[in-house]
C-alpha cells in the first residue's frame, strides 16, 4: 500500500523516470498505431514487434553489452527487414498478405528464442534482464533510456504532426493519393518506420510478444468514442498513456510481475468497457435504443388495435377489456400491461374500470397508423404488383417507420384513395 | 468505328493492360477530344475502369502508351482528376464530408503544406454546388450513397482540373443525385473540360453523352453519340464474346509468358 502511495506521488525520482518513459512510450506508440488501425494493417506492427527479438539477441552477442544503442539498432534493422521480407512474400509469390504476416512472425520469432537460449546458456553474466524484452519491464526504465525515448517519442509525434494530411489520405484512399501525384511510397515507408520505431522503444516497457496491443487497441477504444480524426488520436494518446502509467505502476509495486501483461489488461479494459457503454457506438447505448424503438412499435400497435376495433363497431371511443385487446391481436400480457401504462402517462388512452379506451389524441395518432397501413398495402400491389394477401406482413412493419414527409408523397403518388386492397376505407 | 481527332485531351496508344499478367484490355488505340463529355460503355468484366485507371497510372501497361494533353501523366497531374468508384474506399472512416473535400486541394498545397482559408472556402463552394452544404460537418458514414457520390464529385470539383476521369459516378445513385452530377458535368464541359465517364446503363448514356467510347476487352468504337448507336456495333459490343481471346488471357496468365518479347 505504501509503496502504491510512493508511486503516484512520485516521490522518488526513480519513479518519475518510469513513469515518464512508459507514458512517452505507450502514448506514442498508440498515436501511430491509430494510422495502422486505419489502414487496417494492424497485424504488421505485432510482425514487426515479434521479429525485433532476433535483432536484439543479435545486437547483444556482437556487442557484449545492453547498450540501448546497439539494442535499438539491432532491433530496428530486423524490425525493418520483416516488413520487407512481407512485402515481397505477398508481391512475388500466390501468397496473401496475412499468410505472409504469420510467417515472418512466427519464424523471426522462433529464431529470436532460439537466439536467446543460446546467450542465456552462454555463462555471459550480463544477460540477466534481456529476458525482459519478451513481456517488458517497465520499472527497469532508467535515466538513460529516459532521453532516448524523448527523443523518439518527438520524432514520432513530430512526423504525424507534419504529415498528418498525407497520412490521412493514404489511410482513406490510397489510389486517390496516387493520383494526385503524392509520393505514397515513401509516405508509407515513413509510417512503417514509424511503426518500427514504436515498436522498438516500445518493447522496454511492453514486451515484443504484447506490443500489438499497444498499437492499436488504444485506437479501436477511442474510435468508439469519436468520429473525428484529430479527437481519435488525442484520445488514443490519453488511453495509451494511461495505461502505461498502470503497467509501471504494477511492475514497481511487485517487481516481479512482467510489465506487458498487465499493460495490455489495463487497455483492453478500456476498450471493453467502450464497447459497450460508447454513446451511439457502444453495444449498451445500441440496445436501449432497440428497446426503445420496439416499445414505441408496441405503443403504436396498440393505438392501431383500440382504433381497428372501435371502427369495426362504428365507434372509435369505444372502451376494451384486455382480453378482448388480446384477442384482435396476440400481445403477451407481460409487455402490453406496461405500454399501456406508458400510454396512460401520455394520455393517449383513457382507464375506467377494467376497460380501454383512445383519447382524441390516441385516436389520431391510431387512425394515422392505419391509414399509413392501408396506403402501404395499396402501394405494394399498385406499384409493385403484390397480390393483396401478400402485402400485409411487409406493411405491418413499415407502417411504423413512414416519416410524415414520405406520408404525404405517398397520398400525393396515389391520390388520396378512399380503398385499400382488402377493399377497408382508408381513413383520413 | 473509330474517329480520330487532333489536339486530344487524351491518347491511348496501342495500349495493352493486364491484371495479374492476364490482359484484360487489347491493343486500345484512340484518341478523345477536348470538352466533350465521354462515356465509356460495355458489359460487365469489359475493361472499362481498367481503362481510365490505366490513364491515371494506377495500373502498369503491359505495352503502348497514354498521352494527356500531349505529354506525361506527370506534367499534368494538376490538371487531371480521377473520381474512383464508390466502393473503392471505406466509408466508415473517422471523417467530415468538407475534408473529404479538402483533400482535392492537397495536389495544390504540397507537402508539409497547411490549409489555407481559401481552400476551406473553396471546398465549401464546390460541397455547395453538389448541393450538399449543409452536410459539411457530417461524419462520412452518416451520408446516403447519392450524397457520398456527391462528396466524392465535389472532391473532383476542388481539384480545378481541366480532365476529369470518372468511374461510374451514376452507380446506385438516387434520380434527383443523376440530375444533379449530370448537370455539374454538362457545366464543366461547356467551360471546355473533358470529362470521360464510365458507365453502365445504355439508356441513359444516349441522353447523357456526346462522345461514346464501346469497349469489351477490345476497343469497338470511339466516336461522335450519333455515329455509335448502331445496331451492329451494339451487337459487338454486348453481343458475342470472343472467347479466344479470353482464352489465350488465361494462357498467358497460367504460362507466365510475358506481354511483349524481349528479344
Amino acid at each position: 500500500m505504501e509503496s502504491i502511495w510512493k508511486f503516484i506521488s512520485l516521490s522518488d525520482p526513480n519513479i518519475i523516470s518510469v513513469v515518464i518513459g512508459s507514458v512517452l512510450i505507450t502514448a506514442s506508440s498508440a498515436v501511430v498505431g491509430t494510422f495502422s488501425f486505419l489502414k487496417k494493417k494492424a497485424l504488421v506492427g505485432d510482425a514487426v514487434a515479434h521479429a525485433v527479438l532476433p535483432g536484439i539477441c543479435l545486437a547483444f552477442i556482437l556487442s557484449g553489452n545492453k547498450n540501448p544503442i546497439y539494442i535499438i539498432i539491432g532491433a530496428f534493422i530486423t524490425g525493418w527487414l520483416s516488413l520487407i521480407i512481407i512485402d515481397i512474400i505477398t508481391k512475388k509469390s500466390k501468397l496473401k498478405e496475412d499468410t505472409a504476416i504469420a510467417l515472418v512472425l512466427s519464424v523471426s520469432f522462433a529464431i529470436g528464442i532460439l537466439m536467446l537460449t543460446a546467450i542465456q546458456h552462454s555463462g555471459n553474466a550480463s544477460q540477466s534482464g534481456l529476458q525482459s524484452f519478451l513481456f517488458g519491464k517497465a520499472a527497469a526504465l532508467i535515466g538513460r533510456d529516459l532521453i532516448m525515448f524523448s527523443v523518439v517519442a518527438v520524432i514520432l509525434l513530430l512526423m504525424v504532426v507534419l504529415f498528418f494530411k498525407e497520412l490521412k489520405l493514404i489511410a482513406f484512399d490510397e489510389s486517390f493519393a496516387n493520383t494526385i501525384g503524392l509520393p505514397v511510397k515513401a509516405l508509407n515507408l515513413l509510417l512503417t518506420s514509424l511503426i518500427v520505431m514504436a515498436v522498438v522503444t516500445g518493447i522496454q516497457a511492453v514486451g515484443v510478444v504484447l506490443m500489438a496491443a499497444i498499437l492499436i487497441t488504444p485506437a479501436a477504444a477511442a474510435r468508439f468514442w469519436t468520429d473525428d480524426l484529430v479527437k481519435m488520436i488525442i484520445l488514443a494518446a490519453i488511453i495509451g498513456a494511461f495505461s502505461g502509467w498502470a503497467g509501471s505502476l504494477v511492475s514497481y509495486v511487485a517487481p516481479r510481475m512482467p510489465t506487458g501483461p498487465w499493460i495490455v489488461m489495463v487497455v483492453s479494459i478500456i476498450a471493453l468497457i467502450s464497447f459497450f457503454i460508447a454513446p451511439k457506438k457502444g453495444i449498451i447505448s445500441k440496445q436501449l435504443e432497440l428497446a426503445k424503438l420496439r416499445a414505441s412499435i408496441l405503443e403504436e400497435n396498440l393505438l392501431k388495435e383500440l382504433y381497428r376495433m372501435g371502427e369495426k363497431d362504428m365507434n372509435t371511443s369505444n372502451a376494451y377489456t384486455l382480453d378482448l385487446l388480446t384477442m384482435q391481436r396476440h400481445f403477451p400480457i407481460k409487455y402490453l400491461k406496461p405500454a399501456l401504462r406508458r400510454l396512460l402517462k401520455k394520455s393517449l388512452v383513457f382507464k375506467e374500470g377494467n376497460k380501454w379506451s383512445l383519447s382524441e389524441q390516441g385516436h389520431q395518432k391510431g387512425k394515422r397508423i392505419v391509414k399509413l397501413h392501408r396506403l402501404w398495402e395499396l402501394y405494394l400491389s399498385t406499384y409493385l404488383k403484390i397480390a393483396p394477401d401478400h402485402v400485409h406482413e411487409d406493411a405491418e412493419t413499415i407502417e411504423h417507420i413512414i416519416t410524415p414527409e414520405l406520408e404525404s408523397r405517398l397520398e400525393k403518388l396515389l391520390d388520396f384513395p378512399k380503398k385499400d386492397p382488402h377493399d377497408r376505407k382508408i381513413p383520413y | 468505328m473509330k474517329v480520330e481527332i487532333l489536339n486530344p485531351a487524351v491518347e491511348f496508344h496501342d495500349t495493352t493492360v493486364s491484371y495479374d499478367r492476364k490482359p484484360v484490355l487489347w491493343n486500345i488505340d484512340m484518341t478523345l477530344p477536348q470538352g466533350s463529355l465521354i462515356g465509356i460503355i460495355g458489359p460487365n468484366g469489359a475493361g472499362k475502369s481498367t481503362l481510365i485507371k490505366a490513364a491515371m497510372g494506377l495500373l502498369p501497361l503491359a505495352s503502348g502508351y497514354v498521352k494527356i494533353f500531349d505529354g506525361d501523366l506527370d506534367e499534368h497531374r494538376k490538371r487531371v482528376s480521377y473520381v474512383p468508384q464508390r466502393e473503392s474506399v471505406d466509408w466508415d472512416f473517422p471523417t467530415s464530408a468538407i475534408d473529404i473535400v479538402l483533400m482535392g486541394r492537397y495536389a495544390h498545397i504540397g507537402l508539409l503544406g497547411r490549409i489555407s482559408k481559401k481552400d476551406r472556402s473553396l471546398a465549401m463552394d464546390c460541397l455547395e454546388q453538389v448541393g450538399m452544404q449543409a452536410f459539411a460537418k457530417r461524419q462520412i458514414s452518416q451520408l446516403s450513397g447519392g450524397q457520398q457520390q456527391r462528396v466524392f464529385l465535389a472532391r473532383a470539383l476542388a481539384q480545378q482540373a481541366d480532365l476529369y476521369f470518372m468511374d461510374e459516378p451514376f452507380a446506385g445513385v438516387d434520380a434527383s443525385t443523376e440530375s444533379a452530377i449530370l448537370n455539374i458535368l454538362r457545366n464543366l464541359t461547356q467551360e471546355g473540360k473533358t470529362v470521360i465517364v464510365v458507365h453502365h446503363d445504355l439508356q441513359s448514356a444516349a441522353e447523357f453523352f456526346d462522345w461514346i467510347v464501346l469497349l469489351n476487352m477490345r476497343l469497338i468504337a470511339s466516336a461522335p453519340i450519333e455515329n455509335v448507336f448502331t445496331q451492329n456495333l451494339l451487337q459487338e459490343t454486348y453481343g458475342g464474346k470472343l472467347t479466344l481471346l479470353s482464352e489465350i488471357s488465361e494462357l498467358i496468365k497460367k504460362r507466365n509468358i510475358p506481354s511483349r518479347e524481349n528479344y
